[in-house]
């Protein structure tokens, strides 16, 4: 049976790329006027980072196959 | 003439751009596919209503604390700290973590090892049919009708906040969770869960790290709702002296005595919603860890629910108002401080993550509402009063079939109310009446071997009519409030504390003294029942550092620690 944690890893990870991508997109391309406070933090860059390297830690971890619950 | 709830529509909050819709999308997707994933699972009755009983600690605990994590509970909880401040804390610290570790101790082992599969059914096995039958029919009402009321909340959201058509919303999110739990059951209810959790955290955890960012740290925060609200806003014990000193208008009496011992105590141990998550557990030892893993977690859903709405108080160059006035005049109202400030942080791709959070949040709570009254109308309606000679197969169909009828129920009743709003303040008002009482009942049975069936019955009965009662008389003379609640300055959350503390107190003195009129049972019928009678089964000779009670004494300190800092 797959494991509960590789279902989250794969949630965790395909957000976390789009994010990634959104963030990289508009760091490359900044509006004239950001909508949001705090945009030259780039928040979506980093936190979409992060994301990724957990859904992808949980992906290969609880991967189907193993014995993991 | 009052206008229906439904056609007030502000101007929208947030525009999601195709990144957005993408990540809200792959949501609807990856908890449909989970359930299709698991439909072979769910063929006899364990596994259907109760995951196969094989659900890991850290697995029942997080689903535990979700199924209550409902975006409703969000949105609300952070318009009340906002309205409030940070005394709405209590509701997740005073008021939870005492409950669920006293529930992982103390209570877990009795309702795991007499294996039943609802607190109906231990009251059954308890007091006899009618306490259970009191019990079970008031809780399936009451769980689909709010079910409902979440439901067309969250249909109302999605309006102000995306401009999305209401019945759109309704429709698509309900036949999503009838689709997932119909086919799955409770594993599927759980597995999903477990996923929101964490799409709860990571959509919404932005908002505090920015948030404090741009306020300048904890002490500048302070500081600026000082100015802004009052400095009573940012601590949670030293204004409950009196009914005056503080927004909320309630003191430590109806905090410690209403909230922690009676209403937080009957919620976190007695509502099946919740305690049906950890009956899943695969052992008692997992069983125990389980509340106690959810209460760590719970601890810090503070960050962010109370925290945005602090920040909100200090950083929305916009005043909030009351839901009603927002109705009038088209202002924002508290509840929207979530979505603003989520709004004021998030950019294309975050923006999506947090409207997932919060959609995932309303499908957690409704799945959780949805199962919870499949498994009570199959085994303690259903089987005991209507047919109880069917095969585990028959039941089974019959869980399915409840799980869709239960979802439609839900979806009338959020057309219901998108008619008469007013129903959302009674149904609320009502979940709570059952509470008390029934927590009453239900520690009495389990620490008090003479309690006899009839006492529960009545004792149960009457706590409940008291607070029936009660509630009728403060809406009848507003005025009432200062007998009920004891002071002529109680606010209205004040009355709630009250109400269940006298109907606690009535419940527990009617099932006394009709006890001790009435023939005990004998200590045989109640082997495994009550404690005193009951070998408590032992979690095995494993390390100190595995045992619940070393980690609920962790989770203690933690807890007793952080009500000093915020004192």
């Amino acid at each position: 049976m797959v494991s509960i944690w590789f279902f989250i890893g794969i949630s965790l990870l395909v957000n976390g790329l789009l994010i990634l991508g959104a963030g990289l997109y508009e760091w490359q391309n900044p509006p004239a006027h950001p909508e949001i406070v705090l945009f030259k933090l780039h928040a979506g860059l980093w936190w979409g980072a992060l994301m990724t390297v957990i859904g992808a830690v949980y992906c290969y971890y609880f991967k189907p196959g193993q014995k993991k619950t | 003439m009052t206008i229906p709830y439904a056609f007030i529509v502000p101007a929208r909050l947030v525009h999601l751009s195709p990144v957005d819709v993408i990540i809200v999308v792959f949501y609807f997707a990856l908890v449909l596919a989970i359930g299709f994933y698991l439909r072979g699972r769910a063929n006899t009755g364990e596994d259907f209503f109760m995951a196969g009983r094989e659900m890991t600690a850290w697995v029942a605990g997080l689903s535990f604390l979700s199924a209550n994590l409902g975006a409703l509970e969000l949105m609300g909880w952070a318009g009340s700290a906002y309205q409030y401040g940070i005394l709405a804390t209590h509701w997740y610290w005073i008021g939870a973590i005492p409950a669920m570790l006293f529930l992982a101790l103390v209570m877990m082992p009795f309702y795991y090892i007499s294996k039943t599969h609802s607190v109906p059914g231990y009251l059954k096995l308890r007091f006899g049919e009618p306490a259970r039958a009191v019990s079970a029919v008031s809780f399936a009402f009451m769980t689909v009708l709010m079910s409902g009321v979440n439901m067309f909340a969250m249909a109302k959201v999605m309006q102000i906040v995306l401009g999305w058509d209401i019945n759109f919303s309704i429709w698509v999110s309900s036949l999503t969770v009838a689709v997932y739990v119909t086919l799955g059951g409770l594993r599927s209810a759980i597995f999903n869960e477990v996923l929101q959790f964490f799409l709860i955290w990571a959509g919404a955890l932005l908002i505090p790290i920015l948030g404090l960012y741009e306020a300048g740290g904890w002490s500048n925060l302070k500081l600026q709702i000082a100015q802004r609200a009052s400095d009573q806003y940012v601590h949670l014990w030293s204004g409950l002296g009196s009914f005056t000193n503080n927004p909320m208008g309630i003191n430590w009496i109806g905090i410690v005595f209403g909230l922690a011992a009676v209403i937080s105590m009957g919620y976190w141990t007695t509502d099946f919603l919740v305690v049906q998550r950890i009956l899943a557990a695969k052992d008692i030892r997992s069983a125990e860890m389980a509340p106690i893993i959810g209460a760590g977690f719970k601890m810090f859903v503070p960050l962010i629910v109370i925290l945005p709405g602090l920040l909100g108080l200090a950083v929305l160059p916009m005043k909030l108002v009351p839901e009603s006035v927002a109705a009038v005049t088209g202002a924002h109202s508290y509840n929207d401080v979530l979505p603003l400030m989520l709004a004021r942080y998030c950019g294309p791709g975050l923006l999506g993550l947090g409207i997932t959070a919060l959609i995932a949040g309303f499908m957690s709570g409704m799945a959780g509402n949805v199962s919870a009254f499949t498994t009570v109308w199959t085994y303690d309606i259903y089987r005991p009063l209507i047919n109880s000679k069917g095969t585990d197969h028959h039941y089974v169909n019959m869980g399915r079939w409840t799980t869709v009828i239960g979802v439609l129920i839900s979806v009338g009743t959020a057309y219901l109310v998108m008619q008469f709003a007013s129903i959302m303040d009674y149904v609320q008002a009502l979940f709570s009446f059952f509470i008390a009482p029934l927590f009453g009942t239900v520690i009495l049975g389990m620490l008090w071997k003479r309690a006899t069936g009839p006492g529960g019955f009545w004792g149960l009965l009457c706590g409940t009519v008291s607070s029936v009662s009660m509630w009728a008389w403060v809406k009848a003379d507003p005025s009432a409030l200062r007998y009920v609640a004891l002071s002529p300055h109680a606010k209205a959350l004040a009355q709630d504390m009250f109400q269940a503390l006298w109907s606690f107190l009535v419940c527990v003195i009617v099932t006394v003294l009709v006890s001790l009129a009435t023939k005990p049972k004998t200590e045989a019928e109640l082997t495994g029942l009550v404690y005193g009678l009951t070998p408590v089964p032992s979690v095995g000779n494993i390390p100190v550092y595995q045992k619940p009670v070393f980690w609920a004494g962790v989770v203690g300190v933690v807890f007793f620690v952080l009500n000093i800092i915020f004192w």
